[in-house]
């Protein structure tokens, strides 16, 4: 409607997509720099011992100052170590990656028709649910059968759980937004239910726990590494993704859906259609997020068995992860590798006192920054020199949010 | 067939002279329309104004023929399907009760005296009634497609009667404990406390044109401050001062980004939620976890009314609250007034509809968003105390999207704080319905009554609301020309 | 909407071509003399947005007790100047005089406080407010912050027996009609006791006789000693009413032609070169009938009936245009024949073939092109290239295996932009960043590109410059002459008697009545309120009102 008092910019820029943009890069590398020193502010605080070397701050603020130096440094230390130290850290950062990654790109293609998919959480629940109980209650299956029928049931169970939303939406109208919350509440619970059920408890145990995932179902690992197969698996699914959204005809609707529906109705696409087909395509991404959690080698050798809190918030994450990825693949990959680094490194941090819940402040704090490209100016005053013209809010251009 | 063509200008050449404009300008006067312009005129100038204006209107505003929409019949048959399943559901229970059911009027701790008797009502009638009831009213739906709107509100409310009642009936029969009635109603306005507040949080900020998506990040960061300055004053003054404090804050994050930075609302309202369960999450383990005292809230009592509380069964429900429960409802009122019946009010209602017109008539957009966002921020703050204040304590995710809850609130309820509160009163219903069926020791698994409210906001947003119209510039920020 | 389309505008994309020599230097406006003692002056008024200069250097003398027309094609730049008049833009350079004191305009509070009242071309009016709670929007009274509206609604009824202009003060503005929503906007800024008055082209949205009304509403505030600033493309509508006439063209104003000059002239000087306003065209030669519209009746989101009942039929090699007011069915009408709305009932067949249930992607296989009335809106994807929507609609037949050919779709897409003459520097440049004129084109140039069987065009030319207009106009008329049924919805006359074979008048959802080519206007005028066309042809014979007319 308003056209753009700057028709300029518009013009100028050349339109060929996943282009390097400089700016978009030195943003992003100081709204990370921004996150992590808002974080350190909050490590100090927070921490009993320094806040007790600054009560006598006037008398010897050397001891205060030193205080918070070392409990920094001693944080982002651990998590640096525990994200990039060695081929350990690495690889698990990388296995950490693969369900943000996956995820991810199903929340950037529902951004890319132009919906926001806040049910990756539940979707996620359901692909782990059903990876899981494929997963162990079949047994003496071979691998090339086991695996993929696990994982298959996962991705199906995530697109199934996506594609209702994408339903209601397009034959009642109904908020999406609104809908994934709730059936998020809802998955999180038919969980709950289902580990007090025979189908899914484990026999031995009294507590809500799932039996473990057969052998053959298990993500095949690269010995003494934490990198799985998992990690194959989310890099395909961007490739995919991406050959999908830039080059096929579906891909066309559902860029042009989520543009301007409006016009592609007159087009003659059916945006009900549109709509339910990439929620069902971001469901069964999210539930190959579910199921990379389920079947992928931990710490351990085998997959950690299900319970209610296994699949922990990588719904959520993924929304951070499609933001910073600006919902194109290849963004989508390197921001998962990003988030996995930190909640890699989260857990070693956590061994040092500061808990890692941290790393999900600092994904917040980066994806706030990265949004507003003229706040992260405006708070580094020596951005502003080079780069003042380009102003222009990063999410709203990233593909459809608006 | 001649040429069509353009009459001006090879027909009347510049030589022409032009019609003298100082007098009268070209004016095509018809038989037909003056008439009714005429009339519309003289009885304006009539003095006395107030009773002609009605007819000016009826003769100027636009009526067609109307027919249902799709939307609406999309509406009426869901619920009508919706109250056909649940009909049937309750035929399944008919066979599933036995006995009677008892119902408490007074709460178990009301002294022996002063209690009210027990009603005692025998189980299958009861249930039957409710099903016939029930699928009275999906017939009405799926086939009353010219019965007056009226009607289908009685067949809709007698529904939801008729569910409530075979479904409470079927848990209570035969159990030897009675189902709480005045319980039930209490603990209503109990569980909905939160959600009121938080409805008109978003009531405030969308009606001024901002999406609010965090108000459960507000309400969550309210209750830890709540909690954390509960347990160092020991005061409940300033638990809410604090909580309060927090949730503006928040809010004017939500604000800054928003209306400053223009980033893409609903994007930024979950981008906050998130920061908000980091951040509570994180302080809690650093420090809350290591000193528990730092996690001991002050409870809130309750405070009967004088005289009103000794009214029976209603001086129970309504009278014997906490004064968060009692600012709640307040509020109801003083957001309706603030919205409809001041300037501040009017203005945020145009900003949010159509924010150009009002810059044009010297309204800073900007400044009365900002101002209506916090005021929001203040109402979150509210209902993120309630938490603490009601168990003493902070928890991870402690609010449970109760925030979310409350923005179903806000779109059910239409962007009405009177309605939105109603739908919060709803939703509150079904939490203390749940909790309440729980303790009867019903064959129902308590998983599914928690999640009852999620299962209600969906089909309430998917079908029942039918056709909502939101403020028209909701979501979109302003940008000066 | 297109007020600011100025600014979409790459200078680039227009023809850089000299004013018509034979205007007089002496029209035009002398440079930065000094402010005019009295009434309003504009000097050296600069404004850019990038690269582009939406208003360049200019002069302007606004003078009490007169109606100055501000004349000049879509994005010539009459609203930017006009904003920052109203305080909504900053101007870059230059300044604005009141009585020869030189006024700086932060916000429209202090231009309002000034004395300046603008009528704006979309209403400034909050739909679902009343018209008392609109008039006093930003000028609210009453005690500790709370609304009196009692002595709100006072006001509304002292306003409008003041100035004989008849509204209720409890009627909500969304169910008012346009006319009288006008009103209430003219009113809202004579509440402020504006002594100059701009309107931002007020015609657009109005019937033939509301714009009559209008025009005396205008003419006597004039009377009253006022300042009128009448904003407008239409040359008729500046020949009947101005007493000082400023053209602008592209920015910069061009000329300050005396009162009496005429439409060829001011035409000339708006666009910059001579113009027919003619569409060369054949008498058309008929084909066997192609569309039957049958008796439909179509109800739109909210239920509200606004086909009722249409029937008409189109020819091949006929061009049959709907012509009403903006809002009379007109537009869903058009939606129907391509399947976006359901209908209620009647049929609707092209060449034997019913399209009534079919679906949009289907109705576009049949051979049905489609332009948009919004094309904005609906006619393109925005952040999409030239070349994937001179494809939107047909990207099944561009794609092979469900992988998109990138080959042809470009091939297409270069072939398109010299075929329609489709200023864009390049084919991957978003559509957005073309002028009104080129994504037209764009869209038309996608219609047009495969044999159709009818041609549904719904306003072809709303916001287009008049070199485009004549080549859209021309294109139109090639597809008829190639023997397509032309189904054209316009609310211009000026489109309709120049494109039109037949004519179907709409009011209210109902087709008044089908009339030839080269009916009168005020017939049209009449009957576009919904009067029939015998007693139109009476009432306009017994009234012969304006000498202009007579001929026509």
């Amino acid at each position: 409607m308003t056209e753009s008092p700057t028709p300029d910019r518009t013009a100028r820029r050349p339109v060929r997509l996943a282009r390097v943009d400089w700016s978009e890069i030195t943003v992003t590398v100081f709204a990370l720099l921004l996150a992590f020193v808002i974080g350190a502010v909050l490590m100090v605080i927070a921490d009993t011992e320094v806040q007790q070397k600054f009560t006598y701050f006037f008398a010897r603020p050397g001891d205060a100052l030193t205080a918070s130096v070392d409990k920094i440094s001693t944080s982002y230390g651990a998590l640096f170590r525990g994200a990039f130290g060695g081929i350990g850290p690495i690889t698990n950062t990388m296995a950490q990656s693969a369900p943000l990654i996956c995820a991810g790109l199903g929340v950037g293609l529902a951004f890319r028709a132009g919906l926001f998919n806040i049910g990756g959480q539940g979707q996620a629940i359901m692909g782990a649910m059903f990876g899981a109980l494929v997963g162990f209650k079949l047994t003496g299956l071979p691998l090339v059968v086991h695996l993929p029928l696990a994982i298959l049931a996962g991705v199906v169970a995530g697109g199934i759980w996506g594609g209702f939303v994408g339903f209601l939406k397009a034959r009642t109208g109904a908020h999406e937004v609104i809908v994934t919350i709730m059936m998020n509440y809802i998955a999180g619970g038919l969980l709950s239910f289902a580990l007090t059920q025979a189908l899914f408890r484990r026999p031995d145990r009294a507590d809500p726990i799932a039996p473990v995932v057969a052998w053959n179902a298990t993500f095949p690992r690269i010995a003494g590494t934490q990198l799985h197969l998992g990690f194959l698996l989310a890099l395909v699914a961007a490739f995919v993704v991406w050959l999908v959204i830039e080059r096929t005809s579906l891909g066309f609707r559902i860029r042009a859906v989520g543009s301007n529906p409006s016009a592609s109705a007159t087009a003659g696409m059916s945006v009900a259609n549109t709509t339910m087909v990439t929620m069902a395509l971001s469901g069964a991404l999210a539930g190959l997020a579910g199921v990379q959690v389920a079947l992928g080698p931990m710490s351990g050798a085998t997959p950690t068995p299900l319970t209610a809190g296994l699949v922990g918030t990588i719904g959520f994450d993924a929304i951070t992860v499609a933001l910073l990825g600006r919902s194109r693949p290849l963004g989508t990959v390197f921001a998962g590798l990003l988030f996995g680094a930190l909640h890699a490194g989260g857990l070693v941090m956590q061994g040092t006192g500061t808990p890692k819940e941290l790393t999900t402040v600092l994904q917040a704090l980066v994806v706030m920054f990265v949004a507003t490209p003229m706040l992260v100016r405006t708070l580094l005053p020596f951005l502003r020199a080079r780069r003042a013209r380009r102003a222009v809010p990063a999410v709203a251009s990233s593909g459809g949010l608006a | 067939m001649s040429n069509p063509r353009l009459p001006r200008p090879d027909e009347v050449p510049g030589d022409v002279p032009a019609p003298d404009r100082d007098s009268t300008p070209p004016q095509i006067v018809t038989p037909q329309q003056a008439p009714q312009e005429m009339t519309v005129t003289s009885v304006l100038n009539e003095p006395t104004a107030d009773a002609p204006t009605d007819q000016i209107a009826a003769a100027q505003e636009v009526h067609l023929a109307t027919t249902e929409s799709r939307e609406n019949r999309t509406a009426r048959l869901s619920t009508g399907v919706l109250l056909a399943l649940m009909g049937l559901v309750l035929l399944r229970l008919i066979f599933a009760t036995h006995g009677k059911a008892t119902f408490a009027l007074s709460d178990a701790l009301v002294p022996q005296a002063e209690r009210l008797p027990d009603i005692v009502l025998p189980g299958v009638p009861l249930v039957v009634v409710a099903t016939v009831v029930m699928l009275a009213a999906a017939l009405a739906f799926l086939f009353g497609r010219r019965l007056p709107g009226w009607v289908r509100g009685v067949a809709g409310a007698g529904a939801a009667t008729a569910l409530v009642i075979g479904f409470i009936t079927w848990a209570a029969a035969g159990r030897p404990l009675p189902f709480q009635v005045s319980n039930q109603l209490a603990g209503t306005l109990v569980f909905a406390t939160p959600l009121v507040f938080g409805a008109l949080a978003g009531v405030l900020c969308e009606r001024s044109g901002v999406v609010n998506v965090a108000i459960e990040g507000q309400m969550l960061t309210a209750a830890f401050t709540a909690t954390l300055v509960g347990a160092v004053t020991k005061s409940v003054t300033a638990m809410l001062v604090g909580a309060v404090l927090a949730g503006v804050l928040m809010a004017a994050v939500l604000a800054l980004f928003t209306i400053k930075y223009i980033v893409d609302q609903v994007v930024i309202g979950v981008v906050i939620n998130l920061f908000a369960s980091g951040l509570t999450a994180f302080l809690f383990k650093a420090i809350m976890a290591p000193k528990p005292q730092l996690n001991e809230a002050p409870l809130m009592e309750r405070i009967p009314i004088p005289v009103l509380s000794d009214i029976p069964f209603l001086g129970e429900v309504l009278f014997r609250q906490t004064w968060l429960v009692y600012l709640a409802f307040v509020s109801v009122a003083v957001v309706s007034f603030l919205l409809y019946r001041t300037k501040w009010g009017l203005r945020v209602r145009a900003v949010g509809e159509h924010p150009q017109a009002a810059d044009t008539v010297g309204i800073s957009v900007t400044a009365t968003r900002w101002s209506a966002v916090l005021v929001g921020g203040v109402f979150a703050g509210l209902g993120g105390a309630f938490f603490p204040a009601s168990t003493g304590l902070f928890n991870d995710d402690i609010t449970v999207g109760n925030g979310f809850i409350a923005l179903a609130a806000v779109i059910m309820g239409r962007w009405k704080p009177i309605l939105a509160a109603c739908m919060a009163l709803f939703f509150g219903f079904l939490q203390q319905l749940g909790s309440q069926v729980q303790t009867l020791g019903t064959p129902i698994n308590s998983q599914w009554l928690i999640l009852l409210p999620y299962f209600a906001t969906i089909i309430a947003v998917a079908g029942l609301v039918g056709r909502v119209r939101a403020p028209a510039s909701d979501g979109i920020p302003y940008v000066k020309a | 909407m297109w007020k600011d389309a100025t600014v979409n505008e790459p200078v680039s994309s227009q023809q850089a071509k000299p004013a018509p020599s034979h205007q007089a230097p002496s029209h035009q406006a002398p440079s930065h003399q000094a402010p005019a003692p009295q009434g309003l002056s504009l000097r050296g008024i600069t404004k850019r947005f990038g690269s582009l200069t939406a208003n360049d250097g200019i002069d302007l003398d606004i003078v009490p007790g007169r109606i100055h027309c501000l004349l000049g094609e879509n994005g010539a730049g009459k609203s930017t100047l006009m904003n920052q008049l109203y305080g909504l833009l900053d101007p870059d350079e230059g300044e604005i005089f009141i009585d020869g004191t030189p006024q700086k305009f932060a916000n429209p509070k202090q231009s309002m406080a000034a004395g300046i009242g603008m009528v704006h071309q979309h209403f400034m009016l909050v739909d679902v407010f009343t018209v008392a709670e609109n008039l006093v929007l930003g000028r609210e009274q009453g005690p500790f912050g709370t609304l009196d509206m009692r002595s709100a609604r006072r006001t509304v009824i002292e306003l409008s027996e003041r100035y004989n202009m008849a509204v209720s003060p409890d009627s909500v503005i969304e169910n008012l009609p346009v006319g009288v929503q006008q009103r209430v906007e003219i009113l809202k800024a004579l509440a402020n006791d504006a002594k100059y008055l701009i309107f931002d082209e007020p015609t657009a949205v109005l019937t033939p006789q509301e714009i009559d009304e209008l025009m005396a509403v205008m003419t006597s505030l004039r009377d009253e000693g006022r300042a009128i600033v009448f904003i407008t493309h239409k040359l008729r509508e500046v020949r009947a009413i101005a007493d000082d006439i400023t053209v602008i063209r592209r920015g910069a104003v061009v000329g300050q032609p005396p009162r009496d000059a005429s439409e060829q002239e001011l035409a000339e000087l708006m666009v910059g070169r001579s113009v027919s306003l003619k569409v060369a065209k054949q008498a058309p030669r008929l084909g066997d009938t192609r569309l039957v519209v049958d008796h439909i009746s179509v109800a739109d989101d909210a239920g509200t009936v606004v086909v009722d009942d249409a029937s008409f039929e189109v020819k091949g090699g006929e061009i049959v245009c709907i012509a009403g007011v903006q809002g009379n069915g007109q537009t869903e009408l058009a939606e129907v024949l391509l399947g976006l709305l359901p209908v209620l009932h009647g049929e609707v067949t092209l060449d034997g073939r019913s399209l009534t249930r079919l679906k949009p992607k289907e109705v576009l296989r049949a051979g049905v092109g489609f332009v948009p009335e919004d094309r904005q809106h609906d006619g393109f994807v925005g952040t999409f290239s030239v070349a994937e929507n001179l494809v939107l609609n047909q990207i099944e037949e561009f794609s092979r295996g469900g992988m998109l050919d990138l080959g042809r779709i470009s091939a297409n897409a270069e072939q398109k932009v010299q075929e329609f003459d489709i200023r864009t520097q390049s084919i991957s440049l978003p559509v957005n960043s073309l002028s009104g004129g080129n994504q037209q084109k764009v869209v038309l140039a996608r219609e047009l590109s495969r044999p159709l069987s009818l041609l549904v065009a719904s306003q072809p030319t709303r916001g287009v410059d008049v070199g485009a207009i004549e080549f859209l106009h021309k294109r139109i008329v090639e597809e008829r002459d190639g023997g397509t049924a032309v189904v054209i919805v316009s609310t211009e006359l000026e489109e309709v008697e120049s494109l039109a074979d037949r004519i179907a008048v709409m009011n209210k959802g109902r087709i008044v009545g089908i009339v030839p080519a080269g009916t009168p206007r005020d017939v049209l005028g009449l009957m576009m309120a919904g009067i029939p066309h015998d007693e139109a042809v009476a009432a306009t014979r017994a009234t012969p009102a304006d000498p202009n007319q007579e001929d026509a």
